[in-house]
């Protein structure tokens, strides 16, 4: 068996014993390898899923720009979702109780109603509100504008979700500050840093590690969470466009099939972003760091490090694909 | 002592945590230059005492004067209308730029590289240009005996290495004064060496120095002062000599159980 190469130090003797046998994996790979053919089979020959149908509409021009839409809800409410939420979660843990209180009624109201409802709120916010206006609180105003114009069906899509959004991630964002040790904060101001530049230069880049992955779940689950903004109505996101074909040509289940194969492209897409970020953010800590500091041996070796390196891209490609 | 030559001054200082009391009037002169030892068992308040020099920990009663300045207040007013103003964070963090401190778990930046850790505060908290405090860092990296681990994470170097690259970092902000505390205690018995030979190449630069440590070896030979701590009070006080001549029971007991 020739698993295993000499060594570069050539020392005499060295055991190149046969591994234990293990059958598991392979006995697994083919009971999961029969059942996934006879799935795919299944799929592919049921007539009932309706294939032709598929590929006619798969690139499907309302599709397509369906797909758009739902990238661009995700990406503008999830922009808006990450600063709240930063700002919310540094406001949770400051010494400004008045802050504090404001952060800790936002998360309260937005986390506790639906966001169902609150796209409702957000699509009827100009019939409420026709008026925005710019002036001395109860007194003149020096400027206003008709709040139709402002707050259009996609403004109050994202604002709706951004909004519902960033109660959540300012939680996740809450954690990872948390999380961060307190010898940190310490030493920044033994240093003489002031408390928003310890934030901002410390605390928070070492958050982030905690903070990503959770944050890419919430990412994917707001690409889906987007199907809701029909509640404001808006209705040219995917999930919608393929509706709107289904109803039209009464074939309701080819048309989730188109949904779900570009939602499922998508998602990848998102996790092997996420991957990457992780990586980033994952710079200097490895498993070492985890153990007691002061136990941790020297590592003087260049291979040593750069065995150390890939243990660390293999942690993190594992950790993208748990969430 | 007179102000001249006190470049720390600690009057009647008390700390209690709640109904915990931990630190019961605490007066100490610590000259310009000089190498100061707090000794005492664990609980004695030691490591209490020396995060109050530069208000990590809030004193309960008492003064604290770094080169004739209250450390964390301002007073007003003179005599019995005399009041105390708490800083900000602005002239807090003034005041802590100018007091280097050495942790015991080391507090590095996991994120950063030992250059980064070091060039951090030179750049962010003293404004110096990017070449300039790199240039520095390299410098006090050297003197560390770390030129060649300058692009190395904290977590790829070894705790001795690691905590000569915080002693570099608090250098690099030129304090007046260093704090130690227990700076050795995380450290493996054979990495304990080499970041005290840093810490006497410091001292011998003439650094005001406050350490509190368990390393008996090192207080006798580098301190000027030794202050013996126990139960919040200063059992103890006088030259490194005291070591080897303790007069208390109470020293007499520490000794034989740290030696």
């Amino acid at each position: 068996m020739k698993s295993r190469e000499d060594s570069e130090l050539g020392i005499p003797g060295e055991i190149h014993a046969r591994p234990v046998r293990k059958p598991g994996p392979v006995v697994a790979a083919i009971v999961v390898l029969i059942f996934a053919l006879m799935l795919a089979h299944g799929i592919v020959t049921n007539p009932n899923f309706d294939w032709p149908t598929v590929w006619m509409y798969l690139f499907n021009e309302n599709v397509l720009s369906g797909i758009g839409w739902t990238l661009k809800l995700t990406l503008y409410s999830m922009i808006i979702a990450t600063v709240l939420a930063i700002i919310l979660a540094v406001m949770r843990k400051s010494s400004n109780p008045v802050l504090r209180w404001v952060s800790w009624y936002f998360i309260w109201f937005f986390r506790g109603t639906p966001v169902y409802t609150q796209l409702i709120f957000w699509g009827l916010f100009a019939v409420l509100i026709p008026r925005l206006a710019v002036g001395v609180p109860f007194g003149p105003e020096f400027w206003s504008i008709d709040t139709k114009s402002v707050v259009t069906a996609s403004v109050a899509a994202v604002l709706g979700l951004g909004l519902n959004e960033a109660a959540y991630l300012s939680e996740i964002v809450r954690a990872g500050i948390e999380a961060v040790d307190d010898g940190q904060t310490e030493a920044a101001q033994a240093l003489g840093m002031r408390r928003s530049l310890i934030m901002r230069r410390i605390i928070l880049p070492q958050a982030m590690r905690i903070i990503v992955p959770p944050t890419g779940n919430e990412t994917i689950g707001m690409l889906k969470t987007t199907s809701l903004v029909l509640a404001v109505p808006f209705n040219l996101e995917l999930q919608f466009a393929t509706n709107a074909i289904a109803s039209r040509i009464y074939k309701p289940i080819p048309l989730l099939l188109v949904a779900s194969i570009w939602y499922l492209v998508i998602t990848t897409i998102l996790m092997i972003l996420q991957a990457q970020l992780e990586k980033h953010f994952g710079k200097g800590f490895d498993k070492s760091s985890l153990s007691h500091a002061g136990k941790s041996a020297a590592i003087d070796h260049p291979t040593g490090e750069s065995a150390m390196e890939a243990a660390r891209m293999n942690k993190v490609k594992m950790g993208g694909l748990n969430a | 002592m007179s102000g001249d030559t006190a470049e720390i001054e600690i009057r009647g200082v008390h700390k209690a945590f709640g109904s915990l009391h931990v630190l019961k009037g605490i007066d100490i002169d610590i000259p310009r230059g000089s190498v100061t030892a707090i000794l005492g068992p664990s609980g004695s308040g030691k490591s209490t005492l020396l995060r109050m020099i530069n208000q990590l920990e809030t004193r309960t009663a008492g003064d604290i004067l770094v080169h004739g300045d209250l450390i964390g207040y301002r007073r007003i007013g003179t005599g019995a209308d005399a009041t105390l103003q708490e800083l900000d964070d602005k002239a807090i963090a003034e005041q802590r730029a100018k007091i280097g401190m050495v942790f015991q778990r080391f507090n590095l930046f996991p994120h950063k590289t030992a250059i980064d850790n070091v060039m951090e505060a030179p750049i962010h908290v003293a404004h110096r240009s990017k070449a300039d405090a790199r240039d520095e860092a390299i410098r006090q990296l050297t003197r560390v005996g770390l030129a060649d681990r300058l692009d190395y994470y904290p977590s790829q170097l070894s705790g001795g290495q690691q905590q000569r690259v915080a002693i570099a970092r608090a250098l690099a902000m030129h304090p007046n004064i260093m704090l130690f505390d227990e700076p050795t205690s995380a450290l493996d018995p054979e990495l304990v060496g080499e970041v005290l030979s840093v810490m006497r190449q410091v001292a011998e630069e003439g650094m005001t120095m406050v350490v509190v440590t368990h390393e008996m070896g090192f207080a006798r030979e580098v301190a000027d002062q030794i202050i013996f701590l126990d139960e919040g009070v200063v059992v103890e006080h006088g030259g490194p000599e005291i070591i080897d001549n303790p007069q208390t029971t109470r020293f007499q007991a520490f000794l034989k159980s740290v030696l």
